[in-house]
């Protein structure tokens, strides 16, 4: 057994407990179509021997690159999967956005993202459900509240994400207290919670960048063709809203050539997410963001 | 090449040293971004402060404002021989929660200790921690040695007195490595101020840790997680899923579960998305199907018929624990736990011995609560047999956690299983007896005025088998006989004296102590009380059996009888001729002399 199988086999056990404590509370997956949720969603096919017991959801900021949404339709019908998302549509409405130049970059992430995460999973916000007989998306009219969810976070992306748990509660208000998480001890996880609280779970906190392209290799998952260098000597590396997200520049034109260039260390002095602009507009960013419930 | 990362954790009292030391392992094995550490001695440079290599873990804002490590952080570095991940356990005892998050985490481990501070209490207690986390390599650095001028004698001195510690715990330190942190001394190469340490330094000492076993050797294990039957797509299959923590197993295998003893053999293996899997080891997550269709749960143990190795089965579990709950563990009280893959209902009994206690007196006789950060060994009861292992067996089906006020509160591990007697219930209702005020009526004198004796009739089975018509019409029979009998639908309990219950597993426990309560009440007065109960367990049944004493129950079972262990007194056809089976319990009503024949 090595590295890769270690992590998948830790990660299906926490898909399985995730289901197996919340299959009755409304339990849901953000997937943000990037590699990282990708992998996720093929692990919960392989816990699940093959089906995807909770819906999908998608935060729609209507600036992702198109492609992206290409990609999930099509993946979605596919596998069959029980896909939603939501979006602000207020703030859409009243270019209340970075793009509009209405607001700056931070508060554009906190309209379009944090804020319609938190009220897609409350149910306060209309969420828009995949019929798979129209191939198109039609008003939920289901309002109750995602009381698990599951996200694809890692560990090793910036500091405040390996301060997380596996299974870490959230109060009511998507607050998130850091200093003071119960613990998670062996193979056990906290997966009681007060009303009022959901919890979010994190199946891929201990997998690294490389080992997510090593298992997409392994396993042939289906990746955006962002990813790519088609020709230009750029590709992208994390994947956002085309305003915020610049490529970086490398010639990997395959999965291959990307496992290479992050084995050899050429990517190795430069943050993953170094393509991401609102990560550099105060050093404390992500962690304020994360507090407020951005994933 | 593939290189296994190796986790360890770095564990001492606050400012013994270890985020120097981490710092420094870091900076020495060049596994800092490029031109952190420069930035950082430029920083402590315009802001007039001593540089620090602890300063290079500070990974959050906040941490560094507060000074102090708040949780067990990650940190990344490789040798040529693999990759590492260390572990940063918080010394502070107020984050002893994330201690424990990160320690159990890891293969090995450090103990550090100040040679000038020398062993403070924590430092015990670490050792305590690191025992009941099981963590079985052991290294103890002591840091700070330029403070003690280099001296071996300072060293041999805290070496021999927390190794009597640590062996009384059980546990073997590998080695005792002198260092100073902040020089670097004995971290990547040996140092000159103590050429009379001649073993291995630090770095060394990690790349001689040895990997987590894979358990393929060992007997096979698999606790179930969870039983699937996804319907979608015409799927068929009835999967039985978790991951295998020890051994081997073959399609084809005979297998057989605890507690539950069912027997079957294993048809298919399952991995998602492959087909006909022969066989799978230790390690993977993966699923079963089996030839029977047998009813598992999920918290039973699955192991091969043919080793012939099976966990224990029991009530009664001798462990080592523990707690770190903000309110006290209570003798007594039930909480859930989980343990294996089993979410359960457990309390503690008796405490055989304080292990460790924040608390002066150590008097175990008065001792009614465990208290934060205690460590006791002591006997937990729970409400149904349940299989497990001994820790030195299985670890994984051995080792277990106390939950309290939504959170792990409490670990620890099974040393012993016990046998059943002097089970807390027998116990409690002897005193309970005891301590009854019965007035100044016998029992004896209301059966003779009632003319007949109490009982409680209990009905089970499964939900539409006609077990309410039965009630009814009984209680119906007996009282134009001139019995005194009453029924009571459980149902109308839902809302009156059961209102606090939800579905939870712990509330289930609370309902059925409750009934057998209620059943004590009525009895107690003397009549016939008669009510009828579904999905309900050999365990269950004992209990109330047990609860009502010392006054008689009377089971009478309507449909399939899925009961191994509790003899039912009466077993019927589901939906029965109603006055065939009062006739039936009337019967025996007659035979244990509850009625008597002249009165009818
Ligand atoms: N003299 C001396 N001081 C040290 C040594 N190692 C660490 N220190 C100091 O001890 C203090 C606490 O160290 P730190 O690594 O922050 O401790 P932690 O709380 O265990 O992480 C700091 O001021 C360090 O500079 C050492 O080997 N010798």
């Amino acid at each position: 057994m090595d590295r890769i199988e270690r992590l998948e086999a830790e990660s299906i056990f926490i898909l399985r407990d995730a289901y197996k404590y919340f299959k009755t509370k409304n339990l849901g997956m953000l997937w943000s179509i990037g590699k990282d949720s990708t992998v996720l969603l093929y692990l919960a096919r392989k816990a699940f021997f093959g089906h995807i017991p909770f819906p999908l959801v998608h935060i729609d900021t209507h600036y992702k690159i198109p492609e992206m949404i290409e990609f999930r339709d099509k993946i979605a019908l596919e596998w069959k999967l029980d896909m939603i998302y939501g979006e602000n549509s207020e703030a859409l409405q009243k270019k209340y956005t970075f793009p509009d130049q209405k607001v700056d970059r931070l508060t554009c992430c906190k309209y379009l993202k944090s804020d319609a995460l938190k009220h897609t999973l409350s149910g306060e916000w209309q969420r828009y459900r995949l019929d798979h007989n129209l191939k198109k998306y039609i008003k939920d009219a289901k309002t109750d509240p995602f009381n698990g969810v599951i996200v694809g976070i890692r560990a090793d992306e910036e500091g405040s994400r390996s301060k997380e748990r596996c299974f870490s509660p959230r109060s009511e208000n998507n607050e998130w207290n850091v200093g003071d998480q119960p613990p998670e001890v062996w193979q056990y996880f906290n997966t009681d919670f007060p009303k009022g609280c959901h919890i979010r779970i994190h199946p891929l906190l201990d997998w690294t960048e490389l080992d997510i392209w090593e298992y997409i290799k392994k396993e042939n998952i289906p990746v955006i063709s962002l990813y790519f260098d088609q020709g230009q000597g750029k590709r992208y590396r994390s994947l956002g809203c085309y305003p915020c997200t610049t490529p970086i520049n490398s010639i990997s034109k395959n999965v291959d050539e990307i496992i290479e260039e992050l084995k050899t260390g050429k990517l190795a002095n430069i943050a993953e997410r170094s393509g991401r602009a609102q990560d550099k507009e105060d050093g404390g960013g992500l962690e304020n963001l994360r507090r407020d419930g951005y994933m | 090449m593939e290189k296994e990362q190796l986790n360890f954790v770095v564990i001492g009292h606050v400012d013994h040293g270890k985020s120097t030391l981490i710092g420094r392992l870091l900076a020495d094995t060049n596994s800092l971004p490029e031109g952190k550490l420069e930035s950082v001695k430029a920083f402590c440079e315009k802001n007039s402060r001593v540089f620090e290599y602890a300063f290079l873990l500070d990974a959050l804002k906040e941490e560094q404002a507060q000074g102090i490590t708040i949780d067990a952080a990650r940190c990344f570095f490789k040798t040529q021989k693999r990759d590492y991940m260390i572990i940063d356990a918080p010394g502070h005892t107020e984050f002893i929660k994330n201690m424990i998050t990160g320690a159990a985490k890891a293969d090995a481990c450090f103990i550090l200790i100040d040679a000038k501070e020398g062993i403070q209490k924590n430092s015990k207690r670490h050792g305590y921690i690191v025992s009941l986390l099981d963590i079985k390599q052991v290294v103890v650095i002591i840091n700070k040695m330029d403070l003690v001028n280099y001296s071996k004698e300072v060293f041999d001195n805290i070496q021999k007195e927390y190794n009597e510690f640590l062996t009384n715990l059980g546990i073997n330190a590998i080695r005792y490595i002198p260092v100073c942190a902040r020089d670097g001394e004995n971290i990547l190469s040996l140092s000159k101020n103590m050429e009379w340490y001649k073993d291995l330094n630090v770095i060394e000492q990690i790349d001689d840790f040895k990997p987590k076993g894979k358990n393929i050797e060992k007997k096979f294990r698999f606790p179930i997680q969870d039983v699937y039957k996804f319907t979608e797509g015409d799927d068929e299959r009835r999967i039985l899923s978790g991951k295998v923590v020890s051994g081997t197993i073959n399609a084809g295998d005979e297998v057989v579960f605890f507690p539950s003893n069912k027997k079957s053999i294993i048809k298919t293996i399952e991995i998602f998305p492959k087909n006909d899997i022969a066989s799978i080891e230790a390690g993977f997550s993966c699923g079963f199907t089996l030839n029977d269709p047998l009813y598992i749960k999920s918290g039973e143990i699955m192991c091969k018929t043919k080793e012939q190795s099976f966990p224990q089965v029991s009530r009664r579990l001798k462990v080592n624990l523990f707690w770190m709950g903000e309110a006290n563990l209570l003798i007594e009280k039930s909480y859930k736990i989980k343990i294996g893959t089993l979410e359960t209902i457990a309390k503690v009994t008796e405490i055989i011995n304080i292990v460790d206690s924040s608390e002066l007196s150590n008097n175990i006789e008065k001792k009614t609560q465990i208290n934060k950060y205690d460590v006791v060994q002591c006997v937990i009861e729970t409400a149904k047999p349940i299989s497990f292992d001994l820790v030195q067996d299985h670890h994984y089906t051995g080792r277990f956690v106390i939950i309290d006020n939504f959170e792990i509160a409490g670990c620890g591990i099974v040393t012993g299983s016990l046998s059943n007697e002097n089970l807390a219930i027998d116990q409690y209702v002897k005193e309970r007896e005891i301590k009854w005020d019965f007035g100044l009526i016998s029992r004896e004198d209301r059966a003779k005025r009632f003319g007949h004796k109490s009982k409680f009739i209990l009905i089970t089975g499964k939900k539409g088998t006609g077990k309410r018509e039965l009630a009814i019409r009984l209680e119906k029979k007996l009282f134009e006989s001139n019995y005194n009998s009453y029924y009571i639908n459980v149902a109308n309990l839902t809302d009156g004296l059961d209102v606090d219950l939800s579905d939870s597993i712990f509330d289930k426990e609370e309902f059925v102590r409750r009934m057998g309560e209620l059943a004590r009440l009525f009895t107690g007065c003397g009549i016939i009380f008669i009510t009828a109960l579904d999905d309900i367990d050999d365990y269950d049944l004992e209990k109330i059996k047990k609860l009502n004493m010392p006054y008689e129950i009377l089971v009478v079972n309507i449909g399939e009888n899925n009961y191994e262990k509790f003899s039912v007194n009466l077993n019927l056809q589901a939906n029965p001729n109603i006055n065939l089976a009062t006739e039936l319990i009337l019967e025996e009503l007659k035979k244990q002399e509850i009625i008597l024949e002249y009165y009818l």
